[in-house]
Formats: C-alpha cells, sequence, structure tokens
C-alpha cells in the first residue's frame, strides 16, 4: 500500500481524522505539563509556607469572587525593577495551596504578591470602601459592601475538606476546629490564639475591620491580603537552594 | 538542577527535533504527493458546486 | 399529509429518552435550590429547573405536531438541509455579540472614569470583564463557529444534518450555558480561570452539550455523499475535539458540596499555571483561530467564487498549526516560577507559528488572486479580506511578544490588550461578521442583502474603531512598560505605580472612543440584517432552495 492511499484514508474516514488530531495535540500537552508535577523546582517545598488559614481562605475566595485577578497580578518576575518595586521575585512553593492560581496577567492595579503587612488595617478598610480616599488617583473600584457584609462560614469545614482530599494537608483537628479557628483569628487577643498557631504557624490574629461586634467579608480579605507573601522568612531563605 | 535541564535540552534538540522534522516531511509528502493533486482540485472546488 | 399508507405515529427513544432525562434534572434542580447554599446558586439551580421542565414541554409539544414520519434526508434528489439551528445560532450570534461589545465599552470606560463603577458589586469591573470576554468569545464567537459548522458540513457533505433533537439540545444547550455563566459572574460566581471562570455545574453542563456537538458534527461527515471531507471541517473538527480536551483538562474540580456553587480545582500553583495557559493559549488556537480559519475556507472562495488559492498549502496549513499551536501556552508564563526549559519551548514554538499563520493567511488573500476588483465592489468580501489580513497582523505581533526579551516589557500592560483586540476585532469579529452577512440572504432566502451600502459604513466606521483601538493600546502599554522600568540617575525607581495609571487616562478615553465606533458599526449591521429578512420583495421565488426540482 503506497502512502498517499493511507493518506487517502485519513483524509476520507473521519475517525482517523479525529484520531490524528488527538495524537497531535496530546503530545504537546504532555511534554509540557506532566513534568512538572515531578521537577524539583516546581515541587519543592519552602520553609514557612503553609496552607491558609480558615479566615484567610474565605478571604481568597472573596478575592476570586470580585474578580481581583484582573487587575492584580501575583507573581513577581525576577526583574530588577519588579524586585525593588515589589520584593523578593516569587517562589513556585508559595502558590502550591493556590487553588486556583492567582498569578493575574495585567496589571492595571500593583502586583499584590507581597502586599501583605506593607500596610495598616485601617489602610485597608479605607482603601476597600473607597480607593480614592487614601490613593487619590486610583482607579480601583469601591468595595463598601465588604465591610457591611457578614462574613458567610457555616460550610467553611467542607472547603477545607475538599482540598484536603485533594491533597492539601489540612488535618481532622483543623477541618474539625475550622469555625472555631475563624472566629479565633478575626478576634483581637483571642484566648485561643495559642491553638491556632499551633496549627497555623505565623497566622495574624486580630480584628481586622475594625469592628469587634462581628466578622464581615473585609476581615477575611484584609486577613488573606496581610499574609500574601508573608509567609517565606527571606532574610534566611537560601536563593540558590532553588533555582530554576 | 542543571542536569535536568541539560538532559531536557539533549531530548529536545535530538529526538525532539527528529519527530517535528519527520512528522513535518509527512505532511509534505501527503500534501504535494503529484498522484493527489487532481483528488486536492476537485475538493478545492466543494464549496462552489451548487445544489 | 395523511396519507393511508404512514406508518402509525410513535414517540421516539430519543425523544422519549431526552423528556425523561430532562424532567429528571428538573426535580433534581428544584431539590438542589431547596437546599443551595447561597441564593445566588438557589436562582441558576431554579433556572435549570425551568429550562428543564420547557424542554420536556416543547419535546411533548413538538411530537404532537411532527408527522409520523421522521423529516426525509432526500427531496426530489437534493439533501433536505436542516437549517433551523442555524438560524437561531445567527440571531443568537448577533445579538449576544453586541450585548458583549456594549459590556466591554462600559468596562473600558470604568477604567477611564471609576466612578462608573456607582460602588455597585454587580457591575465593578472586576465582574464586569470576564462577562465581557465571555459574552465575545464564547456566546458571539461560539454561536458564529455553531451557525457556520452546522451549515458548512451539510453543505459540503451534501447530507443533511446528523440527529433530530440534537442539533437542537447542542444550540439552545449552549445559549443556556452562557446564560448561566454570565448571569454567574454578575453575581459573584466565578472560578477565576480566564476564559474559564464559568464554576463546575456550567462546566459540566457544557461538556455534555460539546459531547452532542461532537456527535452531531462528526454523524453528518458520516453522511455524506462527497468521497472528500472539505478542509474547512477538518478545521471544525479539530476545533471541536481540541476545545472539548481542554474544558475537561482545565476545568478538573470539586465541588465543595452539591449545594454549592463553589470548587476547587484539582491543580495547584505551577502546575495549575501551566495547565490554565495550555487552555487560554489554545483556546485561542483553537476556538479563535481553527474555528475561524474553517470559516475563511469556506466563505471566502464561496463569496469569491474561485476554490482556495492551494488546497495543498491549506492541508500543510491545517496540520502544522494545530501541530504548532498546542506548545505555545507557556509564552503566557515568561519570567514566572515555571521552568525555564517550558518557557524557552513555548516560547520557541510560539516564534515558529508565525509560518503556517502566514501560510494560511496568503492562501485566504490570495484566493482573491485574479478577481481583486471584486473588493471595490463588494465590501462583504473586503471585510473578509481585511480580516485574514488583521489575521497576518496579529500573528507576527503574537510571536514578537512571545520572544522573552519583548514579553518582560510588554507582559501586564495594555500592549496584551491591543495584541487581543488586534485579533479579536479585526480577525474574529470581521470574518464573522463577513460570514453573517453571506449567510442571512442565504438562509432566509434573500436573493441579497437590503443595502450593501450599509456595509460599506459598517466596515469604515469599525475599522477606524479598531484602528483607535489599537493604537491607543499599544502606545499606553509601551508607556506604561517603559515607565515601570525607568530609573533615575541616582538609580531609583523612577514613577510610582500609582503615576503610571495616572499616565493611562487619555488612553483609556481613546480606547473607550474606539470601542464605541466598534459598536455603532455592529448595530448598522444589525439593522441591515433585519430590513434583509423583512423585506418581502428580496425574496427569492422559490420558497425553499431544497424543494426545488433537480436541475
Amino acid at each position: 500500500m503506497s502512502l498517499w492511499t493511507k493518506h487517502y484514508l485519513l483524509e476520507k474516514n473521519s475517525i482517523f481524522l479525529v484520531i490524528g488530531v488527538l495524537i497531535v495535540i496530546a503530545i504537546g500537552g504532555l511534554v509540557e505539563i506532566v513534568p512538572l508535577f515531578y521537577l524539583r523546582s516546581t515541587i519543592e517545598k519552602v520553609d514557612g509556607v503553609r496552607p491558609y488559614t480558615p479566615l484567610e481562605l474565605a478571604g481568597r475566595n472573596i478575592y476570586v469572587r470580585e474578580g481581583c485577578y484582573n487587575c492584580h497580578s501575583q507573581m513577581i518576575r525576577p526583574l530588577r525593577d519588579e524586585v525593588e518595586r515589589y520584593g523578593h521575585y516569587s517562589l513556585a512553593a508559595e502558590s502550591m495551596y493556590d487553588r486556583p492560581f492567582q498569578w493575574g496577567s495585567k496589571r492595571t492595579g500593583p502586583d499584590l504578591a507581597r502586599v501583605g503587612t506593607k500596610y495598616t488595617d485601617e489602610w485597608h478598610r479605607d482603601h476597600l470602601a473607597s480607593p480614592k480616599s487614601v490613593v487619590p488617583g486610583s482607579i480601583m473600584p469601591a468595595y463598601p459592601w465588604l465591610a457591611a457584609t457578614e462574613l458567610d462560614f457555616a460550610h467553611i469545614q467542607d472547603d477545607l475538606k475538599v482540598q484536603a482530599q485533594l491533597g492539601v494537608p489540612y488535618t481532622p483537628a483543623m477541618i474539625e476546629q475550622a469555625i472555631a479557628d475563624l472566629k479565633t483569628q478575626a478576634t483581637t487577643d483571642a484566648p485561643t490564639a495559642d491553638e491556632l498557631a499551633k496549627r497555623y504557624p505565623n497566622a495574624q490574629v486580630r480584628d481586622f475591620d475594625g469592628d469587634p461586634s462581628r466578622i464581615t467579608e473585609a476581615d477575611a480579605l484584609i486577613a488573606y491580603l496581610q499574609q500574601l507573601g508573608a509567609q517565606v522568612n527571606f532574610k534566611i531563605y537560601d536563593d540558590k537552594a532553588n533555582i530554576r | 538542577m542543571s542536569s535536568t535541564y541539560m538532559m531536557l535540552a539533549g531530548f529536545a534538540q535530538t529526538w525532539g527535533l527528529l519527530y517535528f522534522v519527520s512528522v513535518f516531511v509527512l505532511v509534505l509528502v501527503y500534501a504535494l504527493w503529484p498522484k493527489s493533486k487532481t483528488r486536492f482540485d476537485e475538493a478545492a472546488r466543494m464549496p462552489l458546486r451548487e445544489d | 399529509m395523511t396519507q393511508s399508507n404512514a406508518a402509525r405515529k410513535s414517540i421516539t427513544t430519543g425523544e422519549m429518552g431526552t423528556a425523561i432525562a430532562f424532567a429528571v434534572l428538573a426535580f433534581a434542580s428544584i431539590f438542589i435550590a431547596a437546599k443551595a447554599y447561597t441564593s445566588e446558586y438557589a436562582f441558576h439551580a431554579y433556572l435549570f429547573a425551568a429550562a428543564s421542565a420547557a424542554a420536556v414541554f416543547k419535546i411533548i409539544d413538538r411530537y404532537s405536531s411532527r408527522p409520523a414520519e421522521p423529516p426525509p434526508l432526500i427531496i426530489d434528489g437534493k439533501p433536505n438541509y436542516n437549517m433551523g439551528p442555524v438560524k437561531f445560532s445567527t440571531v443568537a450570534a448577533m445579538f449576544w455579540g453586541i450585548a458583549g461589545f456594549t459590556v466591554g465599552l462600559w468596562a473600558a470606560l470604568e477604567l477611564a472614569f471609576p466612578v462608573l463603577n456607582f460602588d455597585l458589586a454587580w457591575i465593578s469591573f472586576g465582574r464586569l470583564r470576564p462577562l465581557h470576554t465571555s459574552a465575545v468569545i464564547f456566546a458571539f464567537g461560539g454561536n458564529v463557529l455553531i451557525a457556520t459548522s452546522f451549515y458548512v458540513v451539510q453543505r459540503t457533505c451534501r447530507a443533511r444534518l446528523a440527529g433530530d433533537l440534537a442539533p437542537w439540545f447542542v444550540v439552545l444547550g449552549y445559549n443556556f450555558f452562557i446564560l448561566i455563566a454570565g448571569t454567574g459572574y454578575l453575581l459573584g460566581i466565578t472560578q477565576s480561570k480566564e476564559y474559564a471562570e464559568p464554576e463546575w455545574y456550567a462546566d459540566l453542563w457544557l461538556t455534555v452539550v460539546w459531547i452532542a456537538y461532537l456527535l452531531v458534527f462528526l454523524g453528518t461527515l458520516r453522511r455524506r455523499t462527497e468521497p472528500h471531507i472539505y478542509v474547512a471541517n477538518w478545521f471544525y473538527l479539530a476545533f471541536i475535539l481540541t476545545i472539548a480536551v481542554l474544558h475537561v483538562g482545565n476545568n478538573a474540580a470539586i465541588p465543595v458540596s452539591i449545594f454549592s456553587p463553589k470548587s476547587y480545582i484539582v491543580w495547584a500553583g505551577v502546575q495549575d499555571a501551566m495547565v490554565q495557559w495550555w487552555y487560554g493559549h489554545n483556546a485561542v488556537g483553537f476556538f479563535l483561530t481553527a474555528g475561524f480559519l474553517a470559516i475563511m475556507y469556506y466563505f471566502i472562495p464561496k463569496r469569491a467564487e474561485r476554490p482556495v488559492y492551494s488546497y495543498r498549502l491549506s492541508i500543510i496549513h491545517f496540520w502544522s498549526l494545530i501541530f504548532l499551536y498546542i506548545w505555545a501556552g507557556p509564552h503566557h508564563l515568561h519570567y514566572t516560577a515555571l521552568p525555564d526549559w517550558t518557557q524557552t519551548l513555548g516560547m520557541t514554538f510560539s516564534i515558529m507559528l508565525w509560518m503556517p499563520s502566514w501560510g494560511g493567511m496568503i492562501n485566504g488573500l490570495m484566493t482573491l488572486s485574479g478577481a481583486w476588483d471584486k473588493l471595490r465592489t463588494d465590501p462583504v468580501l473586503r471585510m473578509m479580506v481585511v480580516s485574514v489580513a488583521f489575521y497576518g497582523m496579529a500573528t507576527f505581533e503574537g510571536p514578537l511578544m512571545s520572544i522573552k526579551a519583548v514579553n518582560s516589557l510588554s507582559h501586564y500592560t495594555d500592549w496584551t490588550i491591543g495584541h487581543v483586540h488586534s485579533g479579536a476585532l479585526g480577525w474574529v469579529a470581521y470574518i464573522s461578521f463577513g460570514a453573517i452577512y453571506c449567510l442571512v440572504p442565504w438562509l432566509w432566502n434573500r436573493e441579497r442583502l437590503y443595502s450593501l451600502k450599509l456595509v460599506s459604513w459598517h466596515f469604515w466606521i469599525s475599522t477606524i474603531g479598531i484602528v483607535l483601538y489599537i493604537s491607543s493600546m499599544w502606545v499606553s502599554g509601551i508607556l506604561q512598560g517603559l515607565m515601570w522600568r525607568a530609573y533615575t540617575n541616582l538609580g531609583f525607581l523612577e514613577y510610582s505605580f500609582i503615576e503610571t495609571v495616572e499616565a493611562m487616562h487619555p488612553f483609556y478615553i481613546i480606547r473607550a472612543l474606539g470601542g464605541a465606533l466598534f459598536i455603532a458599526g455592529a448595530l448598522i449591521m444589525a439593522w441591515n440584517l433585519w430590513k434583509t429578512v423583512q423585506s418581502a420583495d428580496l425574496a427569492l421565488s422559490v420558497a425553499s432552495p431544497a424543494l426545488q426540482p433537480a436541475e
């Protein structure tokens, strides 16, 4: 059978066309994706990176809900101006618990990968309620409803459970205590802060939204923002260990 | 780390290249095979035939 | 109608099965709505219930009024084409197009004048932008692709569309997906993966619809009376298949609960980024390129009344395009935490991709060789040819921007937005407009369009709009990229971030103006098409070409 009768088959029979297309597209995708699950630089753990606390996770879900990623990246590239403007370039490990990732693709606003602890909670409150009140030239929309809406965390245990199924190291105790931990983290001088710190080292514990009487969406979002990029201590981090 | 990179680069520059060139040659042979010309010319007129 | 030899009318397994499936879905949706974690999710569940109930009703209603026999495949030696679903998708495309352009304009104005966010959650920029991208890509573009693919596959196979309820299920099911996705964004239901924002239940629904789409398309190919599968159908098939694979791979997620709209993706961090842009770039490659190239390979030869310049080139174009595109995704992740070798691989393939892209462009443009004069007299053809030129421009700019050094400047800036729109407005929208201008008279049996002069107006107004759009985004993108990396002679960063935002203001206004002109053109088009369908004096003398006697 000569070559040309074979390809005649290809154009005459749709099933062969289907198989041809599937083979061609499978190879490219597999070669680029599969190694990422095995290469050291993409799966290595870095000291300090831990799963999100229930409050941070709830805040992250609000970040996702409002589409913050449309204007803010969370990925500092190893370029001189970015490192000077935003801080140490982002490590793969720093987004290892991000489902989905929030690297973004556009900086209509600045990068937020290391915005944690850079501003005070008050600044964030004012900024979310009315960005122009703290940054006069800002074109960011205002989010006044965040501080006015009570956080719905009735089902936060389900969130942790699903993440645990996917491989995030949430222990049964973390899932069990999720609601208690969430309330603890949103309370200044909470008596149970030690227990939270045992489960989530370096978690920041306080009333983030300035209203101790209730836990709002602003509490959760600010708690999330305040830990962004602040988990790894770059004073003791060894750059060379993780070259990519 | 650099050994992973070298290994992958080595693979891409040998087997990867071979794979791409051979697929491309196959496509060229398929498209340019002289005997197929009339069939392709006929196929090209398919949208123009009215019914 | 009621002949003595007519078979006794009985419900088909397809009708029965579909009706039962929808009845089950309706009850399940009501159950879920009652126990939903959020009111937004309950609203969606009720929409599912209402749509399913309507589907059951419609199937029964259709059964009671249809003849006992299934529609004949051939009437008087001519294929009995099924154009109902094509008509529906064509109208839907025009509707979603104008809606999507308008949302885009509003989003553009919000960036120029943030007061337009009105402190309302559901129209804040972060929720409107996905609505805009999904409305133009999936609602407008998707309906154009479904309409043209169902048209082209029937005509080039000379066979009636496969399936009885299936084509309607595809068309209506797809538009229902759009409704769920769009209202979801406004209500804050999103998984935040760009161009794949709909949550798990919308994704599942789309998967079912998409499989039906693939089966209808393949079924029609199998019915063909032509020996050869025309090249446009290859592109359609590659588009349908690859989008199915990409959609399932990128949206693999576990819902928090069946009563919650929220899900968590199975990929995390770097892996998720790679999977996302493997999806994202190939949505460009296979949805916005391969699908619309299929339109080019049918509608340009048809309108120019000459065969494609080189059928052989079209074969080389097809295989090299789908072969190279699938590798290009990592160029969206240059200088990120993705390994260097993956970035280099993505860059290399993106540059190589320039070749097949231009091969395709040459093939489209040269189809007019010997008939260039038609560009003067036929503004529809002019629109399609200019779209191919824009395709050439965008596919030159793309490889350029995938070079790491260029990307370090262009990434995160408006240059990307400008690039996307030169492809989206110039290529995708223009080839779609051209195809719709062809389709409407064919589908509604009109001898011609109501007014070619209005097509000319549409062409010129929207071309000015595109030029304003992409040139303003070029300038603002490059300007902002340079400002971010500018240093004073003392070695400090020269501009604070907010200074670079303020510098964008005039360009955001020019961009919005460009968008407004583009919408104006689309409105002229909608009016022109409406008059074409309405004007009885444009009607062809025969009711339907399928009913004409042979030869």
